[in-house]
């Protein structure tokens, strides 16, 4: 008999062994209702996170950009209008205005990790005969890199920008012909134009986004652009990135500037995501209700199998309370063991899924995430499922009257 | 008051007194029935008592009654002079540990423990928990009981004789004032129930336990201090 163990444990572990094949079965399905779990959180945290992932390495946080610009009724005088039709104008590209200010007020901010300057815009990159039209990101490369982790997706050349330097998408090397090494003639609609070299190729993951990136200085883009010391959006990235959205809402009520939160761009995702975690729940409540009420059928069968022992030990001066706890602790070890093999059966079958389950090219479809908190969670459900499980057999056992019990 | 001082004198030679104690079961019901009428009964310190008396007479009834497994219907029951009726559920079930131990014919140990663990059952159901204490009494109780080598054995791997003794041995575990045993030999053979018996006189005569033995064997009844017959639910003289 173990030292440690007080008297309830020692009878609820006994009668738990003594009971080989029921235990058995029980335990089995729990097993099996907590692998569910385990399996399909484990993969919807997996699938999650690596959609995060590749969003937020590959788009800044929080984006801002100058405001909308809308036309205004023409006025003569008080209350008197010269032209009442206004047209949306068209959006011209334009600097934000003061966004040195509006830049160094965001570095200043706690929740902020990383803050940087990007000019975009549209220009046409020519080599020999090819051309493509192409959107242009003038970037400083060490404060942009910590937001667009460019450097992780660099599949030839390296991540270098000097104001010489052309960083394109693999796709558009292929259309263009060319590779690192190249010249490549850059030409904005204003008719400048630049000759500068391929430094790196990158990978971003998706075909479309690879056949128009390229990244050059910020100055470089900026003279190209026609925009010297201009800058159309400033992006930004956050300590929280759940938080985003809140604080661009902030920034944006605090400044001239428009600012979007990568939650609000990839809005139709979290609906997913919502809809889908709404799904596991019930899955989940529908899962713990199935092994509880398996736990409750098998302890209730094992208070009559074991009356006549019940009897005997309040003959011998065990309390109502105590005959009580063998039994809850019958259900919460049930459910904690159930949860262990469980969760060993769930990081199996998530693991075999994991080396079969792949994207079209050929790479993983979702990460193994195996968090510690979700087997501690899972862990503890189960425990409690258990308990509660127990408690009807458990206060029958109690209720039980020796004299009865012992002659039956 | 009189009532009281009359407990208090008496606490010393009495273990257990019994006032007009009724029993029915059923009450309520149109199947009522009385099986004990007005029972009137006094063990003293040390006694070792026979109760006999024809099936369905009211014997075991009897015994549930004093060991504090069963309420009296009416009447007075006294434990060492202490009335029971005022107790609660949990005063009742400590003054059971410590005060009674039970020898029953049937489902005599817990099968999923060995000899040894069923001996130490009661003393760890009062304690909560295991101690080498508790271990070294059960393992002397059961040297006592002259099983010392089936002590690691499981319950149901041991003779019936053997069961029953192990029985003796866990009665005895709380050091109990009172031992009541319901027919202990009744499933054994001569010799084996002869030896169990032999046991309980021993003890009885060694530490003064009090001893309260339902049994069918007149030869085994001559034995004891006093018989008394049970009939139709009253004590015959
Ligand atoms: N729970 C009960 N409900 C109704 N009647 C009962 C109950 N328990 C016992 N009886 C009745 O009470 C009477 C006495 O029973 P008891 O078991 O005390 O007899 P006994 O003297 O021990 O008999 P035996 O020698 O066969 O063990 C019997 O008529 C029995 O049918
Ligand atoms: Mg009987």
């Amino acid at each position: 008999m173990n030292r440690w163990l007080p008297f309830e444990w020692i009878m609820a572990v006994r009668f738990l062994r003594e009971g080989r094949l029921q235990t058995i079965f029980i335990i089995g399905g729990i097993s099996i209702g907590v692998a569910v779990i385990v399996f399909m959180s484990a993969m919807l945290a997996g699938l999650q996170a690596n959609f995060i992932k590749r969003v937020l390495t590959s788009q800044p946080q929080i984006q801002l950009l100058a405001p909308d610009q809308v036309a205004r009724p023409l006025r003569k005088g008080a209350g008197e209008l010269e032209d009442a039709l206004v047209q949306r104008p068209s959006q011209r590209v334009i600097s934000i205005d003061q966004w040195p200010k509006i830049a160094s007020q965001m570095r200043a901010m706690p929740e902020v990790t990383a803050v940087s300057p990007t000019i975009l815009g549209s220009v046409l990159v020519v080599r020999g005969d090819a051309s493509r039209s192409v959107t242009l990101s003038g970037v400083e490369p060490d404060s942009y890199f910590k937001i667009v982790k460019v450097p992780d997706y660099i599949v030839a050349g390296e991540p270098r920008l000097t104001s010489e330097d052309i960083i394109i998408g693999i796709e558009l090397a292929k259309d263009l012909g060319a590779t690192v090494g190249d010249k490549l003639n850059v030409r904005a609609a204003s008719g400048a134009t630049r000759v500068l070299t391929i430094s790196g190729l990158v990978d971003l993951g998706n075909k479309g986004v690879n056949q128009r990136i390229c990244y050059a200085a910020l100055r470089t883009a900026q003279s190209l652009l026609g925009m010297i010391g201009g800058v159309t959006t400033i992006d930004i990235t956050v300590t929280d990135i759940y938080a985003a959205e809140e604080i661009a809402q902030r920034i944006q009520a605090a400044n001239a500037v428009e600012a979007d939160s990568w939650i609000k761009t990839n809005a139709q995702f979290f609906t997913a995501v919502q809809a889908q975690q709404n799904t596991n729940t019930l899955i989940r409540l529908f899962v713990g209700l199935s092994v509880a009420f398996g736990i409750a059928a098998v302890l209730v069968v094992s208070v009559i199998q074991r009356s006549k022992d019940i009897g005997i030990l309040r003959a011998m001066g065990t309390s109502r309370g105590q005959v009580l706890r063998v039994f809850l602790v019958q259900g919460g070890l049930l459910g904690f063991v159930g949860s262990l093999f469980g969760a060993v059966m769930g990081v199996f079958a998530l693991v075999y899924w994991h080396s079969l389950a792949r994207q079209a090219d050929g790479t993983e479809l979702f990460p193994l995430m195996l968090e510690r908190s979700l087997f501690i969670y899972t862990a503890l459900l189960a425990t409690i499922t258990g308990l509660l499980a127990a408690m009807a057999p458990a206060v029958r056992a109690a209720k039980l009257d020796p004299v009865v019990a012992i002659r039956g | 008051m009189a009532n009281r001082e009359e407990d208090a004198s008496q606490k010393a030679s009495e273990i257990l007194k019994l006032e007009r104690v009724c029993k029915a079961y059923n009450v309520g019901l149109p199947t009522e029935t009385e099986v004990l009428h007005d029972i009137d009964l006094k063990l003293d310190h040390g006694e070792f008592l026979a109760l006999m008396g024809p099936s369905g007479s009211g014997k075991s009834t009897l015994l549930n009654i004093v060991g504090l497994l069963d309420r009296p219907t009416s009447g007075r029951l006294l434990i060492k002079g202490r009335d029971t009726a005022a107790l609660g559920d949990a005063e009742i079930t400590r003054l059971r540990g410590h005060t009674i131990g039970f020898v029953f014919q049937y489902h005599l140990l817990i099968s999923a423990f060995t000899a040894r663990e069923n001996v130490m059952m009661p003393m760890l159901a009062d304690r909560g928990f295991p101690s080498a204490e508790i271990e070294a009494r059960a393992n002397r109780l059961l040297g006592q009981v002259g099983l010392e080598k089936f002590a690691g054995n499981l319950a149901n791997n041991m003779s019936g004789g053997q069961q029953q003794r192990v029985a003796v041995a866990r009665a005895l575990a709380m050091n109990p004032d009172l031992v009541l045993a319901d027919e202990p030999t009744g499933n054994l053979d001569t010799r084996s129930a002869d030896a169990v018996f032999e046991l309980m006189r021993q003890v009885n005569r060694d530490s003064g336990t009090s001893f309260l033995l339902v049994t069918h064997n007149m030869d085994l009844a001559r034995r004891c201090d006093r018989i008394i017959e049970v009939v139709d639910g009253r004590i015959r003289a």
